[in-house]
């Protein structure tokens, strides 16, 4: 059984979904299975709480890869929050800060939603 | 003077959900050596990518393969070495991506040999296609330009 879970919880428009354990190439595709159910639904304003990420790969970040375009082209977005250190670091790495915004709070990127 | 290279050694099904059995295996063998988090955490990242590629590309998903991941220990230098038996690539082929016009263009994959070349100090790659493919990363354990002061072999910090 692999150590990974998403949960999900909506707040009016927008969508948190929470990214629990390590997300690989194994566990993948099951962020990938609750994003496209998101999409499904045209819930498009998203935010993805990793404060319980503890690992994240290149397949992990493919997943945010494969689906912020379309996202976007339906006016909605995948907004970061709470990343732990280590997760940050993969993602700076790569410079997702440019493409991504990345909060230190939940809240303040939901807030984001109705601000923008 | 006596050398000493110490080795650690994995067999395993090449299959997804074996990938934190090696990052755990790894990760263990590096914190031993005295590897600090930051960097445990860029070798098991590595070591992840490495086999993920042997996995989906080498062996195609093919459960029935197994992938070796050994560790080595050699003074200040710290050696994993991932071996497969599938189909092999030229990594002189591969072009690493630039960054800025990956985001740009919203690009999907391809980013696994970037961090392996960006999280080791060393990565190279032997290929025999179907018959033995190796990508050997090292991780040196002092800054090559930089060496502690009266720095012994008991003191270092890849004593195992």
């Amino acid at each position: 059984m692999s150590e990974f879970h998403v949960k999900r919880k909506d707040v009016l428009k927008v969508s948190v979904v929470y990214l629990e354990g390590y997300l690989d190439a194994h566990t993948a595709p099951e962020f990938e299975r609750a994003l496209q159910e998101l999409v499904d639904e045209e819930r498009v304003h998203i935010v993805v709480n990793l404060s319980e990420l503890t690992y994240i790969s290149s397949a992990g970040l493919g997943v945010f890869m494969g689906f912020i375009e379309n996202i976007r082209g339906k006016g909605g977005d995948i907004k970061l929050a709470e990343p732990t250190d280590k997760v940050f670091r993969v993602f700076d790495l790569l410079g997702f800060p440019v493409l991504y915004e990345i909060f230190k709070k939940e809240n303040d990127a939901i807030k984001k939603y109705k601000t923008s | 003077m006596e050398k000493t290279v110490k080795s650690y050694c994995l067999k395993i099904p090449g299959q997804t959900d074996n990938l934190e059995v090696i990052r755990n295996f790894v990760a263990s063998v590096a914190k031993k050596v005295g590897f600090d988090g930051e960097e445990v955490n860029k070798i098991e990242l590595a070591v992840d990518e490495a086999c993920t590629n042997v996995i989906e590309h080498a062996y195609q998903s093919d459960e029935r393969q197994n992938i070796d991941i050994a560790v080595k220990i050699d003074y200040n230098k710290f050696t994993v070495v991932v071996t497969d038996r599938g189909k092999g690539f030229n990594m002189q082929d591969i072009e690493l991506p630039d960054m800025k016009s990956y985001l740009a263009e919203i690009r999907v994959g391809g980013l696994g040999i970037y961090l392996m070349k960006t999280l080791m100090d060393e990565v190279d790659y032997h290929s025999e296609p179907g018959v033995k493919n190796e990508v050997r990363m090292v991780k040196y354990c002092l800054k090559k330009n930089k060496k502690k002061k009266n720095a012994t072999r008991n003191n270092d910090c890849c004593s195992a």
